[in-house]
């Protein structure tokens, strides 16, 4: 019987750590021998979902299959898979040659054997002459070697691999990328990596699942999230860009930055409002006023090594970032144009807050815990669903007098405006603002007056 | 100079904490039945208290501080090991609350842990003896082992356990391999501690020794004392013990000191 | 949930400490309350504010802790302060033993010194009692002073320095108030246990004098278990008032300590 492509098989996995949703409802199928890279910030619930896979914790709903067996049961010793740990997790009391040995030893594999096997996957990793060295003695990277070694040395059919090189420094990343590469096309086993870093995700991958707050927000190859991310939050994770509020005005034509292009999208409806994302080397300078679309003054121009990288400031004042390798002079006019594939646009995941709430009396209705003053005329105790533009919500310096208190959570620059995630202890709320805020910043909420509409 | 008063008054410090001890040290080795009175250097009273000249009920107690010295440490560095290892794992309000009875038995004064559990076994219409006497000073000897092996549970990178079930081992294979070697040097140390404290032991075991004949070497002491005046073999033996202390703490020192060192 | 909960591991030894740390107590508050037909009553605590040699006994005894741990502060204080200082000490096993005779027998270090008493000639009495419990303790005072003192950032009297205080100033300004904590636990380390010993003042007075710990181990001695276990309770309760009182020190010397 031919096995089938698929290994692993993730269905409707969902994990609450309290009241804190981690998970929700995630669907995703790797295939055997794939290099697969979970991606996104902090707290996106990446390595939630590889503990789930190696056993180290139980989904509250969903199942993991592997090989068409249900893992969920399975208590993590009995799995046939192996974990490189973010902080290698090598025996202290061991030697390197008895951590490499501890599986084997476990699994009762006769001595001989495992002197072979040891060897071998020592000289795999290039580590061949540190046997009988301490474990506390190596350098950072050895011990991840070490750590690599000791999990392919069990010959797992799937190997997880949790943040496994963010301890290293630049460069010794950098090398052990290529080798992990290298070992896994030579192992020819499958892969499972979570990371935070875009790059290595990039530059490693056969397919990128990309995470945030619980959810996948996009599966592809690296190449597709690259260039046709599906929301602005891929777009801004993955890669430099700009990400502008725009109107598609019919099918392939699209308008933002005040001038209308055209695309090669469609099925987005009529002039209904989209994200459009445009990458910063996509943005072309021209001399024939012919192909200018919109010209624009140039504010700043820094080498990059490879390219400059310049920000403009286009006829209707938005700011865009260029990477060209030519440079301009700051305060030179350019004239600018945008080839209709390289715009990318996407659906908005939402166009203002639409909040659940609960009114207290005629003057005033709780949203996210937080009690603010709407005059109504419902009675109280009633549930209510309200509607807040983004740009009706008030950020201030003091927490301690507005009515909620949140922390910038995350913070896209849209050309002319600063669109905000707030976290607050109930939920998320956004915001449009031409502060400037940093990511992490406590902050005071409040609705402009006649902000908030109630919409049942 | 400076220097020199400062070291000047830490030695005269040190004089007057060890003179007593060393008065005892010193007539320990000279035959003279009243302590002060010097008859010449004599090793017999030694000899006497080796060759078991001397009563048999002073031996018997100090066969009891041993036997219940280390029954006492081995059993408190069971308990005490597996209990850290639970703490360790607990969270939130449970967490200190478990903590905070673990130091009650080090915060009370050794009266009210003695009259306590004494009014516990009579209460309970349980016989005092041995057994009563092991049990409290379990009781007061396993929070110092739980706080001696919670620092190498917290030292302990946490994926450790993790990565032992990841290859393979059992959650009890894991606990053995690789848990239990982790936290061997703390368990060690809350050993010698535990030891240390059940012989050097005197309020508690008053209280719960009955009156049943059961003596350790500190109610035997102190039995022998109210008679009025020492018995001349109490002198080498205190002696001795006061040795054997110094041993144990010197290693217990040199132990952290050493860890402390791999550490940096 | 985790697939195995070592939590539970805490499980035999939260059961242990029920039965021999929380019932016990519980039993000294049954006792305490009950007269010898097991009827509830407060007359335990009557009782000892009427019998006078009970109550002055008492009182005495906080007298003898209260001058105890006031020497062994003066005493102890400079000691810790040169031991922690790098430019007076750079002995370790100087430290050592101070530390040391903190872990022999209390029994047997007042026997050497009732023996010491009786090779110099000096009578027993009250001035022996308290060179005995100053003897006793010094070690309890000295070593966490001399911890807060060590651990304490050299840096802040150096600031001092800069900023134009003088050795003194230094010292009464800077090192005194950051080493409060350690003070604190010194004087609950003493204090404690002198309030609550016992045998060590029958020894060193030759039954002269009494403390207020070896009248509750009369008591208990005698049978009269409820009046003992109400005695028992009362020293619980201001050994427990002092631990409130020493960690609010301790929590004030805290936040001043975090300012300077």
């Amino acid at each position: 019987m031919a096995k089938s492509e698929v290994i692993i098989n993730i269905e409707h996995l969902s994990k609450s750590f309290g009241d804190k949703k981690v998970l929700e409802d995630i669907n995703l199928y790797i295939n055997r021998g794939e290099f697969i890279t979970f991606l996104g910030p902090s707290g996106c619930g990446k390595t939630t979902l590889l503990r789930m896979i190696a056993g180290f914790l139980n989904p509250d709903s969903g199942r993991i299959t592997m090989d068409g067996k249900d893992l969920l049961g399975v208590p993590p010793h009995k799995r046939p898979l192996n974990t490189v740990f973010q902080r290698y997790a090598l025996f202290p009391h061991l030697d390197v040659y008895d951590n490499i040995a501890f599986g084997l030893k476990l699994a009762k594999v006769p001595e001989n054997e495992i002197e072979t096997r040891v060897r071998k996957i020592l000289k795999l990793v290039a580590m061949s002459d540190y046997e009988d060295r301490d474990v506390t003695t190596l350098s950072g990277g050895q011990q991840q070697r070490i750590a690599i070694a000791r999990a392919l040395v069990n010959r797992p059919k799937v190997l997880l691999l949790d943040e496994p090189l963010s301890a290293l420094d630049l460069k010794m990343r950098k090398d052990m990328q290529i080798e992990l590469k290298e070992m896994h096309q030579k192992l020819g086993i499958t892969f499972i990596y979570v990371t935070h870093d875009q790059e290595e995700a990039l530059t490693l991958s056969d397919t990128i699942v990309v995470m945030n707050e619980g959810k996948i927000q996009q599966i592809g190859t690296p190449a597709d999230i690259y260039n046709e991310p599906v929301n602005s939050f891929v777009a801004d994770f993955i890669g430099e860009s700009n990400i502008l509020n725009a109107t598609m005005i019919r099918d392939k034509e699209v308008n933002f930055i005040g001038h209308d292009f055209k695309c090669v999208d469609s099925g987005f409806g009529e002039n209904n409002p989209v994200d459009v994302v445009v990458r910063p080397e996509d943005i072309y300078f021209t001399e024939s006023e012919n192909k200018c679309q919109f010209t624009a003054t140039v504010k700043s121009c820094t080498f990059k090594g490879v390219h400059y990288e310049m920000f403009v400031e286009t006829d209707k004042g938005y700011e865009l970032m260029i990477q060209d390798y030519d440079a301009y002079d700051v305060g030179e006019k350019v004239m600018l144009y945008i080839k209709p594939q390289d715009i990318q646009v996407m659906k908005k995941e939402r166009t203002a807050n639409v909040l659940q709430g609960e009114v207290i009396d005629s003057e005033t209705i709780e949203i996210l815990g937080g009690k603010f003053p709407i005059p109504n005329e419902l009675e109280a105790g009633t549930e209510v669903t309200v509607e807040v533009p983004f740009d009706k919500v008030d950020l201030v310096d003091d927490a301690e007098s507005a009515v909620l208190e949140g922390e910038v959570y995350f913070i896209l620059y849209k050309g002319d405006r600063y669109h905000l995630t707030i976290k607050t202890d109930e939920g998320f709320l956004w915001v449009d603002t031409n502060d400037i805020w940093d990511k992490g910043d406590l902050v005071g909420i409040n609705f402009m007056e006649g902000g908030a509409r109630i919409v049942e | 100079m400076k220097k020199f008063f400062a070291q000047a008054y830490l030695w005269l410090l040190l004089l007057l904490l060890y003179s007593p001890i060393l008065i005892i040290a010193i007539f320990s080795f000279t035959e003279a039945k009243v302590l002060g009175n010097w008859t010449g250097f004599s090793l017999d009273l030694y000899r006497n208290l080796f060759e078991g000249g001397v009563s048999n009920a002073m031996l018997r107690s100090v066969e009891n501080t041993l036997t219940i010295g280390i029954l006492a440490a081995i059993l408190s560095t069971i308990l005490g090991s597996i209990a850290a290892i639970g703490i360790h794992n607990l969270k939130g309000r449970t967490r200190q609350a478990v903590t905070f009875v673990n130091d009650i038995p080090m915060l009370n004064p050794d009266i009210i842990t003695g009259i306590s559990l004494f009014l516990l076994f009579v209460g309970l219409g349980v016989t005092q003896g041995y057994t009563t006497v092991l049990l409290a000073h379990v009781t007061f000897c396993t929070p110092y082992v739980v706080l001696s092996v919670m620092p190498k549970l917290q030292q302990m990178n946490p994926n450790i356990y993790e990565a032992a079930l990841d290859l393979g081992a059992t959650p009890s294979q894991a606990l053995w391999k690789v848990i239990v070697p982790q936290i061997k040097p703390g368990m060690i140390s809350g050993f010698i501690l535990a030891f240390t404290l059940s012989i050097d032991d005197f309020a508690v075991t008053l209280f719960t020794k009955g009156n049943q004949g059961l003596e350790t070497l500190s109610t035997f002491i102190y039995a022998d004392a109210r008679k009025g005046g020492l018995t001349p073999e109490l002198r080498p033996l205190m002696t001795v013990v006061f040795l054997v202390v110094l041993i144990l703490l010197a290693v217990i020192n040199i132990r952290t000191m050493k860890s402390n060192k791999n550490k940096k | 949930m985790k697939t195995f909960k070592r939590s539970y591991w805490s499980l035999p030894y939260v059961i242990f400490m029920a039965v021999f740390v929380v019932l016990p107590l519980v039993m000294v508050l049954l006792y305490a309350f009950r007269d010898g037909a097991g009827h509830f009553t407060f007359d335990n605590f009557v009782k000892f504010f009427q019998t006078k040699e009970d109550l002055n006994t008492f009182l005495y005894s906080i007298e003898i802790a209260l001058i105890t741990t006031v020497l062994c502060l003066l005493l102890g204080y400079p000691a810790a302060w040169i031991l922690s200082n790098p430019k007076l000490n750079r002995s370790a096993v100087t430290v050592m033993l101070f530390i040391l005779p903190m872990w022999i027998n209390m029994l047997i270090r007042t026997l050497a010194t009732v023996a010491l008493f009786d090779f110099s000639r000096i009578p027993l009495g009250e001035g022996a009692l308290l060179f005995g419990m100053v003897y006793n303790f010094l070690p309890f005072m000295i070593y966490p002073i001399y911890n807060t003192l060590n651990k304490m950032d050299r840096s802040y009297a150096e600031a001092a320095q800069d900023l134009g205080a003088s050795p003194v100033k230094v010292f009464l300004k800077v090192t005194v108030p950051l080493s409060m904590p350690g003070v604190w636990s010194g004087i609950l380390m003493v204090f404690m246990p002198t309030i609550s010993t016992f045998a060590v003042a029958e020894l060193l007075t030759m039954n002269k004098v009494k403390l207020f710990g070896t009248t509750i181990q009369e008591n208990i001695n005698n049978g009269m278990w409820n009046y003992g276990a109400a005695l028992a309770l009362i020293m619980l309760v201001i050994i427990g008032l002092t631990t409130l009182l020493s960690d609010s020190g301790k929590e004030v010397e805290d936040e001043t300590g975090g300012l300077i």
